[in-house]
């Protein structure tokens, strides 16, 4: 079956010929005309169509946004934040990136739209540090928006004001974690919180009330506010509405970013007719579906059980290609759409390499607050780095899992998770691989191999 | 009369038990009064929650309802009510009791956490605890025996850190050692406001530090050492001194102050090796300062008084003394903030029976509104009840010192209120000067004066007034004998003899007693239990108190009486005065 | 603290943008780390005074965060991904092709001071693998011949000085 078409609703104007990123040219395509309307409706109208659109975060985690935002606590009479997390440093994950670069004006409504319909006063962009530039252009929009009077007082004309400042991190990958983010925001280090009793919804920001979005949720808002919760659903599939954007890297022949209906791609088409499959000579070994800490999916394994369509129960038997690409399916599946980057592994390459590599991301970036991210991140980064390194022992594939196994689900934040899904997995579905590696160690790489660590 | 309100309580079941606390209690406290251990790290009662150690994993569960009826669903089988158990363990730390909450601290789960939590601690931390400063008192070497996996699987290289760095002049750091649970951080900044401790760089590298250039110089630094976990923070002092499993713990009370923490003497044949804080929620918390685990060390002190003659005998040439000066008013008693109730009430025995005038020496200084107030004396308030004093001593003057010390320097202490002696001693009226362990010319009269009057002195150490006495009585520290105080709150606390005293010093209730006895010619009795009989019947306040049945902790008596009083103590932790303090004026 | 005055500006105007001001710790920290280049040894002091803290809570943060530096570096900052994506196309490679370029090892300041070199983590441009950040431009596809072309650049810009 073919690939359906791209369907850029987000990604509308990225790589546009002649767009740029000052308000003239966003205004000229018709910006800010939800703005406009949006503030003359009641809030809660806006609220509403979020909640009916089933829009889920764009973050990771696929939270549906119109739940997160009925849980801010609206009678603490605190001054209620929301911030924007445009954090992006989960491995493998590149598209709030152009948005924030190319069409910064489409982040700023989706974020005032959403400010207005959860009267919030004041909004903060944390972008990660390592993109000045970005953070740059932002600023400069705001500026441009503020004049405007899209920003700060009186927007549009109205009695409803609001400001958003932009706030740059420093390199912590565990900023992107909500509480976390909130805690460097704050000017501390990014340890994130206990939950309870810190959930940001409640006890956010300053110990306030705090909408925690990702930078494509919130364009998705401005798409739903234009167009109406309803509209939205009839996008994608059902649970799985609107449009996801994947960002491909890795072993394919044309890696980047694709915006499709959610659920109606699947990732054989994904990776084979999008991407151009695999690199000449080569055969796809693995994929990564939903940022580095998504479970790894191994070419030729297969998918069986039983999935509801409409109103049926149906059978299914998938082989990695046929997995329909969306939050449910991937879930099903034992892994996660997460962030929507897919990272895609050739037979060149190792699989303990590949794990020492990630191993080597988690526990640089654990934050070092709870026991068992911290020791457990640090020490299968040491076992996986001895392998490639040192000596490879037969029985460093039982340790691995289970020194992994003691992790989830018993830490502060799901970067517990994150950091021992990937080592779980890789010894569930390679196995023989890690063990077999004392011996394949002695051997010649594979030609076209890379070091990974 | 009306039934006191009953505070919210919540009925919960662990491991089976169904135990009623207090709404807001966590798991941790509530497993306790069922006798159940969680083991923990980071949490401490005192200190914000903050649920990074990880160790006190427990299985959690909620009684199932109906959604339509919200009825509760009983188990068919067992016919009880049905436990959603949630499917990945929470921290007993971070979670607070609900109505029907149930807990497992058993189960496998909990098990495999714990056993998984103990392995991440230990792998970096280094594995000599033989020659730890810590052992016998590390709760990881506790709990890696308890619930750890008891073998190592760890073969690759240990995170190297610095070792024994000094924190300040009372602390050391071994950071590879530190479990990274950051009590001592949360100390520093929440108790003792002196923020100056944290953590730098990330991961398992994160670093225990004191700020470059900063000391944790804190007069609570040690309270650090005894928070701290396992033996990463250690005091200077104590370290390698003296294992403490060969120690013995007896409870007291520190002396520094009106404030009156509650402590344990850790002493061994007749020697105190260290004070450390004993808990009291009302007075101390867990906390003592640093300056009041220093005093045992007088004790030992080579200017310690000690008598060389028989006690009989200067008995009789206190009581030939007293004879030659029987009109009223010719005797003074000097008492003091600093002898126990039981003394205090001896020695208004002994001025009654001398005729004599009653004076209290006021030591004033600053409080640091924690657990240093401004009386420097423990006992002011036993003089009141006692009826030793009936009005506050005066506030004495400055030293000359202090008067041009700039603004950083401590605030000293001012000892006087003897104003009144000093006129009288002036005027020809006094002669005899008996004096309870104070020193007459520290706390204001003149060398002249001094030298006016014979002196019949009792206590501890030698000074200026001890020198010039007629008669000295060598007696003991309040570590080596058994009595109560009455502390800013008008609690009424015990403290316990430690260490047998000195050769040649005798308990200051058998001395009172005899000076009584000399005076008054009735036998008066001086063992606790006899006096407090006395005490009880003669002294409103304590008229159903016992001494034999006062618990560790201390009871409030009644202070209503002293409401008028002008006490110099202002706010400090569990204690805010009723008026104002008084403002001292340089 | 010798701060430019434009630099003081920026510092007394952000601090505004919060409520409370210990959130401008990091605005503040990577301000003097663009004015001074590090962060030098008094910043802790300074920072904490300005904006009403202890000196602790700002060490604390700048150990935190990679990108904040207590050291001088080179003049330029050539920061290589090291994460899969990146790896997976050659940044090791890429990032070795630098180091011989420039006589240097990662985490050092070259012999005369011109770079150093860092391997850092994502930088969120995986598609285009792998990629650099020189200062503060992104190269994308940066093989070896095109860590060569950039080396040479950045020598060539150092001789016009
Ligand atoms: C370790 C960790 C890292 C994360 N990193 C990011 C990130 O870089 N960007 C992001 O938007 N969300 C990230 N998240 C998810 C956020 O915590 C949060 O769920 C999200 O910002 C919510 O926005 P959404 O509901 O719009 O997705 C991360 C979560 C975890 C646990
Ligand atoms: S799970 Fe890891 S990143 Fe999250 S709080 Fe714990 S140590 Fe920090
Ligand atoms: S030194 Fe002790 S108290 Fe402080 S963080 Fe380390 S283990 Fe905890
Ligand atoms: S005691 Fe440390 S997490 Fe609960
Ligand atoms: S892995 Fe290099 S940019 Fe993401």
């Amino acid at each position: 079956m073919a690939a359906p078409a791209q369907r850029r609703i987000i990604f509308q104007h990225i790589d546009e010929p002649g767009y740029s990123n000052d308000l003239a040219c966003y205004v000229r395509n018709g910006g800010y005309e939800v703005l406009k309307k949006s503030v003359t409706r009641p809030p809660a109208e806006l609220i509403d169509e979020v909640k009916k659109s089933g829009l889920r975060g764009r973050g990771g985690a696929g939270f549906p946004c119109g739940v997160k935002w009925g849980l801010v606590d609206r009678k603490s009479g605190k001054p209620i934040y929301l911030i924007v997390n445009a954090d992006e440093s989960e491995p493998g994950t590149f598209k709030d990136r152009y948005i924030m670069h190319q069409d910064p004006h489409q982040l700023i409504e989706g974020t005032m739209i959403s400010c207005f319909a959860n009267n919030v006063k004041q909004a903060y962009i944390y972008i990660r540090g390592e993109m000045p530039h970005g953070a740059r252009i932002l600023e400069r929009a705001i500026a441009e928006a503020r004049a405007a009077g899209f920003v700060g007082k009186n927007i549009c004309g109205t009695t409803y004001s609001c400001d958003i400042f932009v706030h740059r991190g420093a390199g912590a990958y565990i900023c992107g974690e909500e509480t976390g983010l909130i805690e460097s925001l704050e000017g501390k280090r990014a340890n994130p919180r206990i939950k309870p009793p810190y959930f940001p919804a409640v006890l956010g920001l300053y110990q306030c009330p705090t909408i925690v979005n990702n930078v494509e949720t919130l364009c998705h808002v401005k798409y739903i506010a234009e167009h109406g919760g309803d509209a939205f659903t009839k996008i994608g599939t059902p649970n799985n509405t609107g449009t996801r954007i994947f960002c491909v890297s890795g072993h394919v022949q044309r890696p980047g970013y694709y915006e499709f209906e959610a659920g109606k791609i699947t990732m054989g088409q994904l990776l084979n007719e999008v991407c151009g499959g695999p690199l000449p000579g080569r055969t796809f070994k693995a994929v990564i579906p939903g940022g580095s800490s998504a479970k790894i999916l191994r070419f030729g394994e297969r998918f069986k059980g039983k999935r509801k369509v409409g109103a049926e129960m149906v059978d299914y038997d998938w082989g990695v290609d046929d997995v329909p690409m969306d939050f449910d399916s991937l879930g099903m599946i034992g892994t996660m759409g997460g962030s929507g980057g897919v990272i895609v592994m050739d037979d060149t390459v190792n699989m303990v390499e590949a794990l020492a590599n990630i191993n080597a991301f988690y526990s640089h970036e654990s934050c070092g607050q709870c026991t068992p991210c911290r020791e457990g991140s640090l020490w299968m980064k040491k076992i996986t780095t001895r392998m490639v390194h040192g000596q490879a022992r037969n029985e460093d594939a039982a340790l691995l899992k289970s020194v992994a196994d003691q992790i989830p689900g018993r830490t502060i934040c799901a970067f517990g998770e994150a950091c021992s899904w990937p080592t779980q997995s890789f010894i569930a579905k390679f196995g023989d691989e890690f063990k077999q590696y004392p011996e394949t160690k002695k051997a010649a790489k594979p030609v076209g191999a890379h070091e990974l660590v | 009369m009306i039934a006191p309100p009953k505070p919210d309580l919540v009925t919960v079941n662990i491991d089976g038990k169904e135990i009623a606390v207090p709404k807001g209690t966590n798991v941790i406290e509530a497993a306790r009064l069922v006798n159940v251990d969680v083991p923990h790290y980071c949490y401490h009662p005192k200190l914000t929650i903050v649920g990074n150690c990880r160790m006190c994993l427990i299985e959690m569960g909620m009684p199932a309802v109906d959604p339509a009826t919200k009825a509760p669903i009983i188990d068919p089988v067992t016919g009880k009510p049905k436990i959603n158990w949630i499917p990945r363990p929470q921290i007993g730390c971070g979670t607070n009791v609900s109505p029907g909450l149930h807990v497992k601290t058993t189960s496998p789960m909990v098990k495999d956490a714990r056993e998984g939590v103990m392995e991440f601690l230990l792998i970096n931390h280094p594995l000599d605890c033989p020659i730890c400063d810590q052992a016998g008192e590390c709760k990881l070497q506790e709990q890696s025996t308890g619930y750890g996996r008891g073998y190592s699987r760890f073969v690759e290289q240990k995170n190297v850190k610095p070792k024994r760095t000094q924190l300040g002049p009372r602390v050391t750091l071994d950071d590879e050692r530190c479990i990274l649970c950051s009590r001592c951080i949360r100390f520093s900044k929440e108790i003792a406001k002196d923020d100056v401790l944290g953590f730098v760089d990330r991961g398992s590298y994160s670093t225990l530090t004191c700020f470059p250039g900063k000391q944790l110089a804190n007069n609570y630094s040690l309270n650090t050492v005894d928070i701290c976990p396992v033996g990463a923070l250690t005091s200077t002092d104590f370290r390698f001194k003296m294992r403490v499993w060969f120690l013995k713990q007896t409870n007291s009370i520190d002396t520094e102050t009106s404030v009156g923490a509650n402590t344990v003497v850790w002493s061994r044949e007749g020697q105190i090796y260290r004070l450390t804080p004993r808990r009291n929620d009302d007075v101390n918390d867990t906390w003592m300062p640093d300056s009041g685990r220093e005093l045992f060390k007088s004790v030992m002190s080579a200017d310690r008084l000690a008598a060389t003659t028989h006690l009989d005998a200067r008995v009789a040439q206190a009581a030939e003394l007293f004879n030659l000066n029987a009109s009223a008013g010719s005797i003074a008693v000097v008492g003091s903030g600093r002898s126990s109730v039981e003394e205090q009430f001896l020695t208004k025995k002994l001025a009654a029976a001398l005729k004599a005038s009653t004076q209290l020496v006021s030591r004033v200084g600053q409080g640091d509104q924690l657990l240093i107030s401004a009386d420097r004396n423990p006992n002011v308030r036993g003089a009141l009840v006692t009826g030793l004093i009936s009005k506050l001593p005066k506030i004495g003057d400055a030293p000359a010192a202090s008067r041009s010390a700039n603004g950083d320097a401590a605030v000293p202490i001012r000892t006087g209120g003897l104003t009144d002696l000093a006129a009288s001693i002036d005027a020809g009226k006094v002669k005899v000067v008996v004096s309870i362990g104070e020193d007459l010319v520290a706390a204001g009269l003149t060398a002249a004066q001094l030298a006016k009057v014979s002196v019949v002195y009792l206590g501890t150490h030698a000074n200026t007034s001890s020198a010039a006495a007629k008669i000295v009585f060598p007696t003991l520290s309040v570590f080596e004998k058994n009595g109560t105080f009455v502390n800013q709150q008008f609690r009424l606390q015990k403290f316990a003899k430690a260490v047998p005293g000195p050769q040649g010093a005798t308990d200051d209730l058998i001395v009172l007693a005899k000076l009584t006895a000399a005076a008054s010619s009735a036998a008066m009795a001086s063992d606790l239990g006899s006096l407090w009989k006395l005490i009880s019947a003669e002294v409103p306040a304590f008229a159903t108190t016992s001494y034999a049945q006062l618990p560790e902790t201390g009871i409030l008596i009644d202070a209503t009486p002293f409401a008028a009083l002008p006490f110099v103590e202002g706010e400090t932790l569990h204690y805010k005065p009723a008026a104002p303090a008084v403002a001292l004026t340089p | 603290m010798n701060l430019k005055p434009a630099t003081l500006h920026s510092i007394d105007e952000v601090i505004t943008h919060y409520p409370v001001k210990r959130s401008a710790t990091l605005p503040l920290l990577h301000l003097i780390q663009e004015d001074v280049g590090y962060l030098p040894p008094e910043t802790c002091e300074w920072v904490a005074a300005k904006l009403e803290l202890q000196p602790i809570n700002v060490l604390e943060v700048i150990t935190f965060y990679p990108m904040f530096r207590q050291k001088p570096i080179g003049r330029r900052h050539i920061k290589v991904c090291r994460t899969l994506s990146c790896a997976l196309l050659g940044g090791y490679k890429t990032c070795e092709q630098f180091e011989k370029e420039f006589n240097t090892h990662r985490g050092e300041v070259s012999p005369g001071g011109e770079v150093t070199i860092d391997f850092v983590e994502c930088l969120a441009s995986c598609g285009t693998a792998p990629v650099v950040l020189i200062d503060d431009d992104l190269h994308e596809k940066v093989d070896c011949a095109k860590a060569k072309q950039l080396s040479d650049q950045i020598k060539a810009e150092a001789k016009k000085r």
